[in-house]
């Protein structure tokens, strides 16, 4: 029964890495560089949620039987808003100029580097260095048959990630803006012969970026506790093996990856000392580079799942 | 009455590397015009600048009288511009009809009626239009791509080797299709390396060599012509086939 406990465990962190690496993924796809600044990212958006619920107080009668208000509702709108804000502006005054002049993805992705430690310095600076959490409550968790104990919490975060997921992909398949965020993935110099504005539709896969972002910073904050080196220590690489074991591009993939990182991840503590499960995600990312470098879902053309 | 597209002494190139310099081309409403030349003439180079692809140094394009130096590809089509890349010209991980949709992104409505339209030009595409671009042959990604770019309805096609790699058959047909285009009031500007069909179906033609004007005939006079052959694109004739194997 532990077992189960580990992988229900696995699932909510593998949730929080999955929805993380479909944003990653998704800016990927369309701009082409690894964007090493995304954990950082979820960072800001889950220091923002804290500015509505904490610094500002609007914390609302709870929500049901999970640990947070109303307010956290407001708070998570927020944070898309502030995360969207300065991902589109970085796009603006650092990536665009770049890319207009031609650079290769590789500097494009120092250069994101650059932002995230910058980032992290800001919320540093603004927040400090102590672990924060968005209550002091007791969050009690639910009993289930054979022992299971899930926190309503946990089962928000699963239920919300695939809630997510089934709206991004009824975005990138149902409407004329996800058609031209494939189109512009595919191929942007024929996407923009075609008439199609690329750089808004690259402004538009930031927004929808930000709200995996920021959602998934959110999940995680409310999961363990919000710390400012939350997007180096924990999420960073978990979402770039997440990413590469779904397939580079492909969204889908990136959420089965990260539900098989942050599963493999649990289940490693029955037999390894849990000092070394930030290990696992590092093996798997070795081993899926040597076994299937295009990833479990990786074909031809992106999107095709 | 001005032409449909006035080319008028271009220079334009990549990076500082001048590849074309100051070529003149002009086009008619309805008319089909190629541009024939040896390997590094700088033809694809000419549609690219023409088409906002490219930067242009020096020189000016006119289409409809208006001046469209130098704007951006997305402007082009809003005034009734198309262009055909000669290769990587559909979005592979795309369905046929998400393919011809994105060629209509600017049209606000009317999106199925226009798809229904282009496809009577291309039957062997309506029956597959949920099918991925991907996996479609280089005959019928290259019809796809010129379905593509008539989703606006456009006044000028330009076209980048339209045939290039493909059967005689399958080129055939492209041809074929190409003068159907013509014959509904469209004018193509097309770069061609089998400049014996190009020309035989061409109203006028023109030769590039080094990147600069070197002849101006009418197509089926210029096929006859074997000054042209010997002259300028290091054949005994045109009728002896490809005058190239690349676009620069």
């Amino acid at each position: 029964m532990d077992i189960l406990q580990l992988v229900i465990v696995g699932m909510v962190v593998g949730s929080i890495i999955g929805l993380g690496a479909m944003g990653l993924t998704l800016t990927f796809g369309v701009l082409k560089f690894a964007n090493f600044a995304h954990a950082d990212l979820m960072t800001l958006g889950m220091y923002l949620a804290f500015f509505v619920v904490v610094d500002i107080g609007i914390v609302g009668p709870h929500v049901g039987p999970f640990s947070f208000g109303w307010g956290m509702i407001l708070a998570v709108l927020f944070a898309w808003g502030g995360v969207a804000a300065f991902t589109v502006g970085v796009d603006r005054f650092v990536f665009r100029p770049l890319r207009r002049r031609g650079t290769d993805f590789l500097s494009i992705g120092i250069a994101s580097l650059g932002v995230a430690i910058a980032l992290q310095a800001v919320v540093q600076a603004v927040w400090g260095s102590a672990p924060l959490r968005y209550h002091s409550e007791i969050h009690r968790a639910l009993d289930f048959a054979g022992g299971l104990k899930i926190k309503p919490d946990q089962i928000l975060i699963i239920g919300l990630t695939l809630a997510m997921a089934l709206a991004l992909y009824l975005l990138l398949h149902r409407t004329r803006l996800g058609t031209a965020m494939r189109a512009t993935s595919d191929n942007a110099p024929l996407a923009e012969a075609s008439g199609i504005d690329t750089e808004r539709v690259r402004i538009a896969t930031w927004v929808i970026a930000s709200a995996l972002t920021a959602v998934a910073g959110v999940m995680f904050a409310l999961q363990s506790q919000l710390r400012f080196d939350a997007g180096f220590e924990f999420l960073l690489l978990p979402m770039f093996a997440a990413v590469i074991l779904g397939g580079i591009g492909n969204p889908w993939g990136a959420l089965v990856g990260g539900l098989i990182v942050g599963i493999s991840q649990e289940l490693s503590t029955e037999w390894i000392n849990t000092g070394f499960k930030p290990g696992v995600p590092f093996a798997l990312l070795i081993l899926i580079l040597i076994v299937r470098p295009r990833g479990l879902f990786g074909s031809e053309t992106q999107w095709s799942t | 009455m001005s032409p449909l597209l006035e080319v008028e002494e271009v220079t334009a190139g990549y990076g500082s590397v001048m590849i074309v310099h100051e070529v003149s081309v002009r086009l008619e409403a309805g008319e089909l015009v190629t541009i024939i030349g040896p390997n590094g003439a700088g033809k694809s180079t000419l549609l690219k600048a023409i088409f906002g692809l490219l930067p242009i140094s020096a020189g000016r394009v006119r289409l409809g009288g208006d001046v469209v130096t130098d704007e951006a590809p997305s402007r082009m089509v809003r005034l009734g511009a198309s262009f055909v890349p000669q290769t990587e010209n559909v979005f592979p991980s795309l369905t046929i009809r998400e393919n011809l949709e994105m060629g209509a992104y600017q049209l606000s409505g009317g999106v199925g009626e226009r798809i229904g339209e282009v496809l009577e030009l291309f039957p062997e595409l309506r029956e597959r239009t949920g099918e991925q671009a991907a996996r479609l042959s280089g005959g019928q990604r290259q019809a796809l791509a010129i379905a593509r770019s008539l989703m606006l309805d456009p006044k000028m096609l330009l076209l980048d080797e339209p045939t290039a790699a493909l059967s005689p058959v399958r080129r055939g047909q492209i041809f074929e299709r190409l003068m159907s285009i013509r014959e509904r009031g469209v004018a193509l500007l097309m770069v061609e390396q089998n400049a014996r069909e190009a020309l035989a179906i061409s109203d006028r033609a023109y030769v590039l060599v080094d990147g600069r004007n070197a002849h101006e005939q009418p197509g089926p006079e210029m096929l006859a012509n074997p000054e042209v052959g010997r002259l300028f694109l290091g054949l005994d004739s045109i009728e002896d086939g490809e005058t190239d194997s690349g676009g620069a």
